[in-house]
């Protein structure tokens, strides 16, 4: 396995390597990260990179295919705009974990900080601790899995993402309600759980999606605009 | 943009290092902030009927020895000054107030930045690398620093506007972002008696918090009291006489990571600046909560 010292090499030179590499399940460890922003970026293979320490801002950004591991911390904006792949970290994260991607499984360990999954569009994030406040604001799809407790106005303006919750929700945010859990969401987060490699039991979970009155305008609610 | 950091040495035996130990944590956040850069450096208590004040001149060739005789003759005191750089330590028995006073009568082109027992600051307008090695910090050993490398927003680029600014005794401030309400709030500081140097914001969160303090609140209540008080965007890290207290504004958008090993804790806007410390790779890493008060060392 091709070991790669982010501090001898260049994050530009990393990146343009992992970037390049077409061989299916090559593996590549990267070293010395330093908390370096950006590391594996980019990725279009299906390769495996395992991060060994605590990753900067921006880290496996855009992934596609790629399966990227992080072991320690990710900075701001892990796994943003993902579209497929796998990315682990069995750290903490800090703040918009997963914002805004399309695609994959993102798989936090720890906890994630605010805005996790802020505007998800389809990606699937599971994260074993506890998430921050404005987590799954305007999350339009995917699943969002949350085993410990999430922090203020939990999937503010919410769309058409499921959102779980196993501990405590401080406060839901606008148009965010709770919903029944049949058994297709039990079926479809026990799958997400094994997926991830979390030991949690999916009837112990609360549902959460939107109450769809935020969709339209509302002739009602002029005065308030 | 602005980066700030802090480290407190819980590991006594690493305490000689401590300007070693944080001279790359605050030369990391240049980028961030490369306008001007300052620290506090926690070090050398002074005894019990001592002040120590750092002050601080334009002047490169500031006759700082014939203060302190002058303020000997006319305070009937005893003190000690040393010079580094663009700044001076003077160390006095003579009541804080009239010290300040005299300073501000006879010296009035001298800044008085900061003061207390084992507080020193210093502050310049450049790149961090440049204002560590003016005030011959790598060498420097403490229990604990704060830092800042400032991006300037809402002010000049001064030195006078760099931080970190005092806010009492032993205490001191630190500020990435921006408030809102700044100058509504230093027409009313200025109504309480408190006077100003810049048009900076930060230095109205550090009167607003002297004035908290002298009005008799701890410094605990004084944080919870700003959140309520100071709008707008802050990460704060506040220098105490024995550790660091961090505070985020209810968004908490300005970025922050805490990190904790049995042998120090550090804060830092971005984890890159903490990654040279010894022992990072293990540390317990998180990101500090919105209005939580986070702190190390006594508050009340």
């Amino acid at each position: 396995m091709p070991s790669i010292d982010l501090q001898e090499t260049g994050l530009r030179a990393l990146n343009t390597t992992l970037q390049s590499v077409e061989q299916k399940d090559a593996a590549y460890t990267i070293t010395n990260p330093m908390g370096a922003h950006a590391i594996a970026c980019g990725l279009t293979h299906e390769i495996n990179v395992t991060i060994e320490g605590h990753a900067g801002f921006y880290c496996a950004g855009m992934n596609q295919r790629a399966n990227v591991t992080v072991k320690g911390h990710a900075g701001v904006g892990l796994a943003e705009n993902m579209m497929s792949g796998t990315v682990r970290v069995t750290g903490n994260a800090s703040q918009s974990a997963g914002a805004t991607a399309h695609g994959g499984l993102l798989i936090i360990e720890g906890d994630a900080s605010s805005r996790c999954g802020i505007s998800m569009k389809g990606i699937d994030i599971v994260v074993g601790g506890s998430v921050g406040h404005m987590s799954g604001f305007m999350a339009q799809a995917g699943n969002l899995v949350i085993c410990g407790d999430a922090g203020e106005a939990l999937g503010d303006s919410i769309y058409e993402a499921v959102i779980y919750v196993q501990g405590t929700v401080e406060s839901l945010g606008a148009d965010c309600e709770e919903k029944p859990m049949d058994e297709e969401h039990i079926k479809s987060l026990t799958g997400l759980l094994a997926l991830s490699g979390i030991n949690a039991k999916a009837e112990a979970f609360k549902r959460y999606g939107s109450a769809r009155t935020l969709y339209n305008f509302q002739p009602d609610n002029a005065g308030d605009y | 943009m602005c980066g700030i950091v802090g480290l407190y040495l819980k590991n006594e035996q690493l305490r000689p290092q401590l300007g070693s130990l944080f001279q790359p944590m605050l030369e990391e956040m240049k980028s961030r902030g490369p306008d001007s850069a300052g620290v506090a450096i926690y070090r050398d208590a002074v005894a019990p009927h001592q002040i120590k004040y750092s002050l601080a001149h334009d002047q490169a060739d500031y006759d700082w020895q014939l203060l302190g005789s002058e303020l000997d003759n006319h305070c009937q005191c005893e003190s000690s000054i040393r010079q580094i750089d663009s700044h001076a330590i003077l160390v006095c028995d003579a009541p804080e107030q009239t010290v300040r006073n005299w300073l501000k009568q006879h010296r009035p082109g001298v800044r008085l930045v900061g003061s207390g027992s084992s507080l020193e600051i210093f502050k310049e307008v450049g790149l961090p690398e440049a204002v560590y090695s003016r005030f011959e910090l790598s060498t420097a050993g403490g229990t604990h620093m704060i830092g800042h490398t400032r991006m300037a927003t809402e002010s000049a680029v001064t030195t006078a506007g760099s931080h970190p600014f005092a806010t009492g005794a032993d205490l001191c401030l630190v500020h990435n972002g921006s408030l809102s309400n700044h100058n509504r709030l230093r027409e009313q500081l200025e109504k309480a008696g408190l006077e100003f140097q810049t048009e900076n914001d930060s230095e109205v969160a550090a009167a607003y918090m002297t004035l908290k303090i002298r009005e008799g609140m701890t410094l605990r209540q004084t944080l919870k009291q700003a959140l309520i008080d100071l709008d707008g965007f802050y990460t704060f890290c506040v220098g105490t006489t024995n550790g660091f207290a961090v505070l985020r504004d209810p968004i908490a958008c300005k970025h922050a990571v805490l990190a904790e090993t049995d042998d120090w804790v550090a804060m830092a806007t971005e984890y890159r600046a903490i990654a040279t410390l010894p022992g990072s790779e293990t540390a317990n890493i998180w990101e500090p909560k919105p209005q939580t008060i986070y702190a190390w060392g006594e508050l009340e």
